[in-house]
């Protein structure tokens, strides 16, 4: 049978290589698909621990409304990238450095 | 060495591998596309944790409306976006990075210890689930369980997602509209 601590570590990989993406990579897009892998690392938890839960389904209802906030997360971030591209034609990060006026 | 324990590895194997490309890779559209390798391995990984439901709403969120909408806002924002990537081309080892990777190394070496020292499959909550047959088995149905539970214990949080979600709607809609009439 497949352990709890199993899943733990493949949730542990996955978390650490989104933290990499989000640090290192120089395009939002790519900082975005770093925080979507973190957040799948945290719903693997959930759905590794909800095993544990039958009657109440605490784990799997939580993983459920993880996915539908990193839906909304990524709806609203997408809008900001676009306006962001068409202010300064560019999505990098790192060149981004003024506000508004 | 069971079936489950097989597969299990494969798709953990599959999850962990395409996250790593897409982490490696320099080029942003093979970076999308093999993301959707990995949701659909984590899917799968769903399923041997015994949650079908979540893996087929992964499937339908992730794959069919996260991912798109990815895809959609990289090819809103034009060919500059690939530019960036390209600058570095030719160094083998960019020092740029060097601190990212330690900082990704030495977090999974404190989460890896932190999870071998929790144990958490001799966890006091886990062991009397398991004695009191709390435990999901694979013959049981989840979804009817699931239904009921969203619509009478988690009422609260359902409701609150609901106006969340119609919150991101506007702000989206908002947000993405044409400047000059602000």
């Amino acid at each position: 049978m497949i352990t709890l601590t199993d899943f733990l570590l493949v949730g542990a990989l996955l978390f650490c290589t989104g933290m990499y993406m989000i640090v290192s990579k120089r395009n939002s897009i790519q900082v975005l698909i770093g925080i979507e892998l973190m957040l799948n690392a945290a719903i693997l938890n959930l759905v590794a621990f909800g095993k544990y839960d039958k009657l109440n389904n605490g784990g799997q209802v939580f993983a459920l409304f993880a996915i539908v906030l990193a839906a909304a997360t990524t709806a609203v971030a997408l809008a900001i990238v676009l306006n962001v591209y068409r202010r300064y034609k560019t999505i990098d990060p790192d060149e981004i450095k003024n506000l508004r006026d | 060495m069971t079936l489950m324990r097989v597969l299990f590895y494969l798709m953990s194997f599959i999850a962990v591998g395409s996250a790593l490309y897409a982490a490696l890779s320099k080029n942003l559209v093979r970076s999308i596309f093999i993301f959707f390798v990995t949701l659909f391995a984590l899917a799968g990984l769903y399923v041997i944790a015994l949650a079908d439901f979540v893996a087929v709403t992964q499937v339908v969120i992730y794959v069919g409306g996260i991912l798109v909408l990815i895809l959609f806002a990289f090819m809103l924002s034009g060919r500059e976006t690939l530019n960036v990537i390209e600058q570095h081309k030719g160094k083998f080892i960019n020092m740029a990075k060097v601190p990212a990777v330690i900082l990704a190394a030495l977090f999974l070496a404190v989460i890896v210890n932190i999870i071998l020292k929790a144990d958490a499959d001799n966890l006091p909550w886990v062991k009397q689930a398991i004695a009191q047959k709390n435990e999901t088995t694979p013959i049981s149905s989840t979804i009817d369980n699931i239904g009921v539970n969203l619509m009478t214990t988690y009422l609260l949080p359902f409701e609150a997602i609901s106006v969340l979600l119609l919150m991101a709607l506007v702000g989206a809609a908002h947000l993405s509209r044409k400047e000059g009439r602000a």
